[in-house]
């Protein structure tokens, strides 16, 4: 389809939105190495290459989730004896309070559950504060499932949270270092509480209430230098330096989400 | 809870209120008094915001003529049948349990600015000390020859969200394949730039759902360009080819009336006869800010850019699509945003709080079809002059089906994020 006057750059900013989504893919992937153990894959050849192929599906999660020996909580909380946990109830963790709820009613971990929660969290568990919209198939939740019932069994760390520095290469380290000022970041949040909501519900939009400072730190800068994509967030942050990026993780990391 | 505010602070080191100083107004009598008119996304805001923050310092009133409000924002969704008329209309129950505001339901009918009164169409009177004048829009109605009043029961503009919405769907959905659309869309400047255009979008859609393909949508622009244009007739001819004509001014040669009796929009180039027309006509701000005399001879009030307050005015400020914002565009987002900045500023002026150099922002979401979502956005900072965009965003042509998803989950988020930060949670 031609539009004439209105397409003359189209093709030149598909190409270049291409090239740059391959870029920010790969830099983004290398950039979230978690501190996990080295997992074994352990079982039949066939469980093996399921296995496998639930490693590459949980890529998706690593931005949030820890899992393996020493694993901390973090965004997420740590997924270490996850089979068999009810949910809500890791110690140190800020769940919503619709997840807690369920585990009071007695929602636990097992294959069956998790493959209910990870087809449409929202929908398995609404008011969850998991911002991941799910997965669609089957075979990509039986696989993922396969995996984390492997990868799980390690002990995890003695510090329930992840620690305020960890050995990530650090972008936005300067924020990091830096005492917020929660008041400027009440006010500067003032831009951001119309899609982040401060209860912490996710209808669509992530939520960011109560997560630790430095990977709120961490995701503003990735929005800042491009290496993650989403338009409204650069157009966020492009102003935004240090200061006011350390006092809107304060301000969002002293809620407690509903 | 972690918030430090000047009160607490006092309570803290042991000293009553009197020995903070306060070298603005203090009242002798009572709490000092922050008034706003109009309880739409500027007005709403505004209240919650001075009760939310101000706490026990400030006594907060919001005047509203409406017992709930149907946000003009999704309201083309509704129009689409994506959305319920119940779930865009919220009510002002928490506002009032949930941040001590008083809320008077009445119209607003003028404000004697020397006595800092607002004076109610039942002749009552609302003293304030700071006001927030948030009225909305009003319709040129006679900017459309032929187009009144009257004539909205029958051609509506359906451009104030409530019962004229009601009224377009229901037309809406009463025609027959065959029948045709007519837009008369509004020309610069208007609350809510690509709303025409998503409505039209909208209009299709229903129409395509029910496989009327006799049916066509005729749109007659007095501008020769439109908001996210490249993005919409991508949309359109995606989605709806050879069922929409949009026609700039250079084609029709000029808008000469409308006939509510026949359904007929004539126009230089030809007459054109829908079965719904639906005449969007120019619009000023609303009436109370006139009579008040905020206004300037655009017909929209002047303000501050560092903080919202009339220029004619410093005790009053007006925010939303009353006001002359700069760059920004006239969105319930940004009436939201510039609420924010007022409450700022009057909490400031009234109990000396800590007031923040202003920054203000937008983004627009559009609905092109399902699950094809299009967005344009700023972020703004004042200037000498005006209120001026300093980065901005716009969705592209070409992008994948995934992203124009992921768009529209965006802006359900919005949603339902906004119209807590207004109605309170």
């Amino acid at each position: 389809m031609r539009l004439g006057a209105w397409t003359e750059t189209v093709s030149r900013k598909v190409a270049a939105i291409r090239f740059s989504e391959l870029q920010i893919r790969t830099q983004y992937l290398l950039h979230v190495l978690t501190v996990t153990a080295a997992v074994g894959l352990t079982g039949s050849a066939a469980s093996a290459s399921d296995a496998d192929r639930g490693a590459l599906v949980y890529k998706k999660c690593r931005a949030c989730h820890e899992l393996g020996a020493g694993a901390k909580n973090g965004v997420g909380p740590h997924l270490d004896g996850l089979f068999g946990r009810t949910a809500g109830t890791l110690e140190g963790f800020k769940y919503s309070s619709a997840l807690k709820k369920k585990g009071e009613e007695g929602l636990v971990w097992d294959e069956t559950s998790l493959d209910a929660y990870l087809e449409k969290p929202r929908g398995f568990v609404p008011g969850t504060r998991m911002s991941f919209l799910g997965l669609k198939k089957a075979e990509d939740r039986a696989d993922l499932i396969t995996y984390l019932k492997q990868s799980t069994e390690a002990a995890p760390s003695d510090e329930a949270n992840a620690p305020e520095t960890d050995a990530r290469p650090e972008i936005g380290a300067a924020a990091m270092a830096l005492e917020g000022d929660i008041a400027y970041g009440e006010y500067l949040a003032t831009e951001c509480v119309t899609c982040h909501q401060t209860s912490g519900r996710a209808d669509g939009i992530p939520s960011i209430v109560g997560w630790p400072k430095d990977a709120f730190i961490r995701a503003l800068f990735e929005y800042k230098v491009n290496l993650r994509t989403n338009q409204v967030m650069q157009n966020m942050t492009v102003n935004m330096g240090n200061e006011e990026i350390a006092a809107l993780a304060a301000y969002y990391g002293s809620l407690e989400p509903q | 809870m972690t918030k430090l505010t000047r009160r607490s602070f006092g309570l803290l080191a042991g000293a009553g209120a009197a020995t903070l100083a306060m070298p603005f107004y203090a009242r002798a009598a009572g709490k000092p008094r922050a008034v706003v008119i109009g309880g739409g996304a500027g007005g709403a805001t505004a209240a919650r915001y001075l009760a939310k923050d101000g706490g026990d310092d400030l006594d907060v009133t919001l005047i509203e003529a409406n017992s709930t409000y149907t946000t003009c924002f999704f309201s083309n969704l509704y129009i689409g049948g994506y959305r319920s008329y119940e779930s865009i209309t919220h009510s002002y129950d928490k506002l009032a349990s949930n941040y001590g505001i008083t809320v008077v339901n009445g119209m607003a009918a003028m404000v004697d600015r020397d006595a800092k009164e607002v004076i109610m169409a039942d002749g009552s009177k609302v003293p304030y000390d700071r006001l927030v004048v948030a009225p909305g829009i009003d319709l040129i109605y006679d900017s459309v020859q032929g187009y009144s009043e009257e004539a909205a029961q029958i051609m509506p503009h359906s451009w104030k969200a409530g019962p004229q919405t009601q009224l377009l769907k229901s037309k809406l959905d009463a025609l027959e394949n065959g029948q045709n659309i007519v837009m008369v869309a509004p020309p610069n400047p208007y609350r809510c730039p690509p709303g025409p255009y998503e409505r039209v979008s909208m209009f299709a859609h229903v129409l395509n759902e029910k496989g009327f393909t006799d049916s066509k949508i005729f749109v007659i622009d007095p501008k020769p360009k439109f908001s996210k244009q490249a993005l919409f007739q991508e949309g359109w001819n995606k989605h709806y080819a050879g069922m929409i004509e949009w026609y700039g001014p250079d084609v029709h040669g000029g808008i000469v009336g409308v006939d509510p009796s026949t359904g007929e929009v004539e126009t230089d180039l030809d007459t054109f006869q829908g079965d719904l027309v639906n005449v969007i006509p120019a619009q000023k701000a609303g009436m109370i800010a006139q009579k008040a005399g905020l206004t300037n001879d655009s017909g929209f009030c002047p303000i501050d850019p560092k903080s919202m307050r009339s220029q004619n005015d410093e005790n009053i400020f007006v925010i939303g699509d009353a006001c002359i914002a700069g760059d920004m565009p006239k969105s319930g987002f940004s009436a939201n945003s510039q609420a924010k900045v007022a409450a700022m500023a009057i909490r400031g002026d009234l109990t000396g709080s800590r007031v923040f150099p202003a920054k203000y922002s937008n983004t627009c979401w559009s609905l092109i079809e399902t699950n094809d979502g299009v967005k344009v956005g700023a972020q703004y900072a004042p200037t000498e002059e005006k209120i001026a965009s300093t980065s901005k965003f716009i969705s592209q042509t070409g992008e994948d089906t995934a992203l124009r998803q992921q768009t529209y989950e965006e802006s359900v988020g919005w949603y339902n994020g906004i119209t807590a930060d207004i109605f309170g949670a």
